[in-house]
């Protein structure tokens, strides 16, 4: 009798368990379709040769490649070129923010000096001013600088850099800080017994410790800058000089109902590259390295 | 060879900051090189009258010659190159942008003073009792004109276009030959304009002044010309503009020179007009109306940005944070592809899908989508929704799993409800972790320009403002509208005094943010 009782105690604590894992399935399918929905249909716009949105077949009539083929063969719209441009000009800053931030993070965690608490405060306090909101300003240093250096002035790519450099210290400092602030002190001193000036010890004892911190800063600062669009758009005038934001926002909009498919095309290769580098940072993303990439 | 790589205890070497001596050489080349690049620029800049610009880049550079000069300061030269960068290109912006809006830079008040009086001394007048002559026009390859003068005395000039004056003697004795008219053949590269070419040259050599300046010659109809005079001398002791051809004084009222009668000239130059722009802000009712509207749609979008995204993923991360489900890592990777996507693309997407005419949503139903100043703001939160929703799942899964599992099981021993279990546990604990995430997102919605000048560039338009602006405009997309919209014109300081504002605010919730997170004391702390 008691054995019947608990057998059926268990029987429907399983059928409990088994409703607790559908119901959260179902909530998670529904999240996924509302994720993927605009996803799915882009690719499909994309192999369609007519510019619509059919919404009854996911592969749609007469599919076709045509879509990308033009996008990227079509002189009238350099697409190619846009992308190429992007990635020149995240790659660039990327790298120089990961060398500048990681040379000032050694000192301000290896070193003690009487100005490296205001320098610190001063940089995380900078931060709350955002340089977009001087973009007038920036226009104007760009244009005066592009007097005498034009390839650092407007509608050049250096000059966007340069800009994008003024914001390179601020919360990557910190984050490298902190991430450097966990390698033992031991290691370094270690070197300097041996006789090791600082920039040996940099280069040759940490550096190579903190290499996974440089990888995340390095692709954190490249999606944010290939997302870029306020000071791209102000700064880039030339449809040759466009990045891919700038690009597709200004060229494909302007007739934006009948180029429906080739800008879908043309956003499924522009997302290509920071989808790749988000996949490769998302368990970084997930353990609070969060802070300073807030998006949407 | 000692006494060489002992350079650091050589009180020379000490000066020059220490070190062994190839990096002592180094250093010094560095700095040479970089100070001398400094001076030449900062001149250039002078030339071209930008005088902070080049004072801010001469400080950067007085301070990394100090830096790299003092060995006391070594720990300082680590950080001075990306210093320099936030100096140049993010700090010294933002300070001119302060000034700016205490200023009224922007159309017709765009370049310097000393520039403008040079434009409009530039102008010329022709007088009453002018001395007129009749011409014939000459070019020369490089595109530049000629003229030559013949005066009601007979006497005959050839004046240019680049300020040379000859008279005829001057010509004669150069070996300049005439022809049976009495013309000159040639001067230099200078050819006569066949006479079937002379009107078609008519409005290229209009708007030229030939001979020099103070005593040149113009057009005044298609066979005369006359000698003009400069029209405004500007007088430094009355900061005035006179007309020399009727006497009025144009006083410089606000970086425009105005007659007594209102008159103006151009161009203007900017100057500072202390807090005008602010108080236009708040006192002219037709800036006002916008502003308030679009002030308050700044703060409901980034609210219900923020809330909306935050309830959403809190509640697919309570929903989805079993151990036991399966496939978690494939639908956490499936769910957040719109935080992969570049903004720039999703929003594209979604405003093809909103479309009356082709989209998938707008087709079927379209309550105006971008024509209702609601259903536009409703749809730019849909897009946002879906663009940070993945972002707060994100953090609140990690967040959930870090709130101590015992906690759960003291409450269940006491009885608690698993709502009660949520309210008085998971979600105080939560926004402990997440707050400052919130914050930080609120602010930077706050200035979410991407969504906003994509979806529908801020539109649709408010109708009846004097400065364009839209229902969906936030502030910092208006800004962008005034200081480059282009159509009604560039208002700089306006744009600026405006970006004053986001400054304050934006400024003041992240700072407070700081506070609270401790951020600022972590410093201290670990010194």
């Amino acid at each position: 009798m008691s054995e019947t009782l608990s057998k059926k105690k268990v029987g429907s604590l399983q059928a409990q368990r088994r409703f607790n894992i559908a119901w959260r399935l179902v909530v998670a399918l529904l999240a996924i379709l509302f994720s993927l929905f605009p996803v799915v249909l882009i690719f499909s716009t994309s192999i369609n040769p007519v510019s619509q949105v059919t919404v009854t077949q996911l592969i749609p009539e007469n599919a076709t490649l045509n879509n990308f083929r033009r996008m990227l063969g079509d002189p009238q719209f350099p697409f190619a070129r846009w992308v190429w441009n992007s990635i020149k000009v995240s790659g660039l800053t990327s790298l120089f923010v990961v060398g500048l931030t990681s040379l000032a993070a050694f000192s301000f965690s290896r070193f003690r000096f009487r100005l490296r608490q205001p320098l610190l405060r001063t940089i995380l306090l900078v931060q709350v001013f955002p340089n977009i909101l001087a973009v007038t300003a920036l226009f104007l240093i760009l244009l005066n600088i592009g007097r005498i250096y034009p390839g650092f002035g407007l509608n050049s790519h250096f000059g966007l850099i340069l800009v994008y450099l003024g914001g390179a210290m601020g919360f990557n400092t910190w984050l490298m800080k902190g991430f450097f602030d966990t390698i033992p002190r031991e290691l370094d001193e270690a070197a300097y017994i041996d006789g090791a000036s600082s920039w040996y010890t940099f280069t040759r004892v940490i550096f190579p410790l903190v290499r996974p911190i440089l990888a995340v800063i390095f692709i954190l600062t490249f999606i944010g800058t290939y997302a870029d669009y306020l000071l791209a758009r102000v700064i880039l005038t030339d449809k040759n000089m466009y990045t891919v934001a700038v690009g597709l926002s200004l060229f494909i909009g302007e007739q934006y109902s009948q180029r429906w498919n080739l800008f879908a095309a043309g956003a499924l290769m522009a997302a290509l590259p920071t989808l790749i580098l988000f996949y490769l940072i998302q368990n970084q993303l997930q353990s609070g390295l969060t802070v300073g990439a807030v998006k949407g | 060879m000692a006494a060489l790589s002992m350079g650091r205890k050589s009180g020379f070497g000490e000066m020059l900051g220490g070190g062994p001596l190839t990096s002592i050489v180094l250093r010094l080349v560095f700095i040479a090189a970089f100070d001398a690049f400094a001076i030449f620029t900062g001149w250039q800049l002078l030339r071209g009258a930008v005088a902070p610009l080049a004072i801010v880049l001469w400080l950067v550079a007085l301070a990394i010659t100090v830096v790299f000069l003092r060995r006391d300061a070594m720990p300082l030269r680590w950080i001075m190159p990306g210093l320099a960068f936030m100096v140049m290109m993010h700090i010294y912006p933002v300070l001119f942008t302060i000034y700016t809006a205490f200023t009224n830079y922007g159309d017709g008040h765009l370049i310097e003073k000393t520039t403008a009086i040079r434009q409009i001394e530039s102008q010329v007048y022709l007088p009453a009792d002018a001395k007129t002559y009749t011409w014939l026009p000459y070019e020369a390859p490089d595109g530049s004109y000629a003229l030559w003068l013949t005066g009601e005395d007979g006497s005959q000039y050839f004046e240019t276009s680049t300020g040379e004056a000859y008279t005829r003697q001057e010509l004669e004795e150069q070996g300049v030959t005439f022809d049976s008219e009495g013309k000159p053949v040639a001067v230099g590269d200078y050819t006569p304009i066949p006479a079937n070419r002379r009107f078609a040259v008519l409005p290229a050599l209009q708007p030229l002044t030939f001979g020099n300046v103070e005593l040149g010659v113009k057009i005044t109809s298609p066979t005369r010309a006359g000698q003009v005079r400069q029209k405004y001398v500007y007088d430094p002791q009355q900061d005035a503009m006179i007309d020399q051809e009727t006497g009025v004084v144009y006083a410089n009222v606000q970086g425009t020179f105005t007659s007594p009668d209102g008159q103006t000239l151009i161009p203007g130059f900017p100057v500072i007009i202390g807090a005008d722009n602010f108080q236009r802000l708040l006192t002219s009712p037709a800036l006002r109306g916008p502003l308030v509207t679009i002030f308050t749609w700044t703060v409901v979008f980034a609210g219900m940005t923020v809330l909306t995204t935050f309830v959403l993923g809190l509640l697919l991360a309570l929903a989805l944070n079993d151990p036991n489900l399966p496939l978690r890592r494939t639908i956490r990777v499936l769910m957040i592809v719109p935080y992969a996507l570049p903004a720039f693309i999703s929003v594209l997407i979604w405003r093809g899908m909103f479309n009356p005419v082709i989209g998938v949503i707008g087709s079927q139903w379209d309550p105006g989508w971008f024509s209702s100043p609601i259903f536009a703001k409703v749809g730019i939160l849909i897009v946002n929704l879906w663009l940070g929703y993945p972002y707060m799942f994100l953090i609140t899964t990690g967040a959930l799993q870090s709130i101590p599992a015992d906690l759960y099981e003291a409450a269940k021993v006491d009885g608690a409800s698993g709502f009660q279990q949520f309210w008085r546990i998971t979600l105080p604990l939560l926004l402990v972790a997440v707050g400052p995430l919130l914050v930080g997102s609120f602010a930077f919605n706050f200035n979410n320009f991407t969504i906003i000048q994509l979806y529908n560039n801020g539109g649709p338009p408010i109708p009846g403002t004097p400065t364009p602006a839209g229902y969906t405009d936030i502030l910092i997309s208006y800004t962008y509208k005034l200081a480059f919209g282009g159509g009604r014109g560039a208002d700089l300081g306006l744009a600026a005094a405006i970006s004053i504002v986001i400054f304050v605010i934006v400024g003041a919730i992240t700072i407070a943010n700081f506070r609270y997170t401790g951020m600022l004391e972590e410093v201290s702390e670990s010194v």
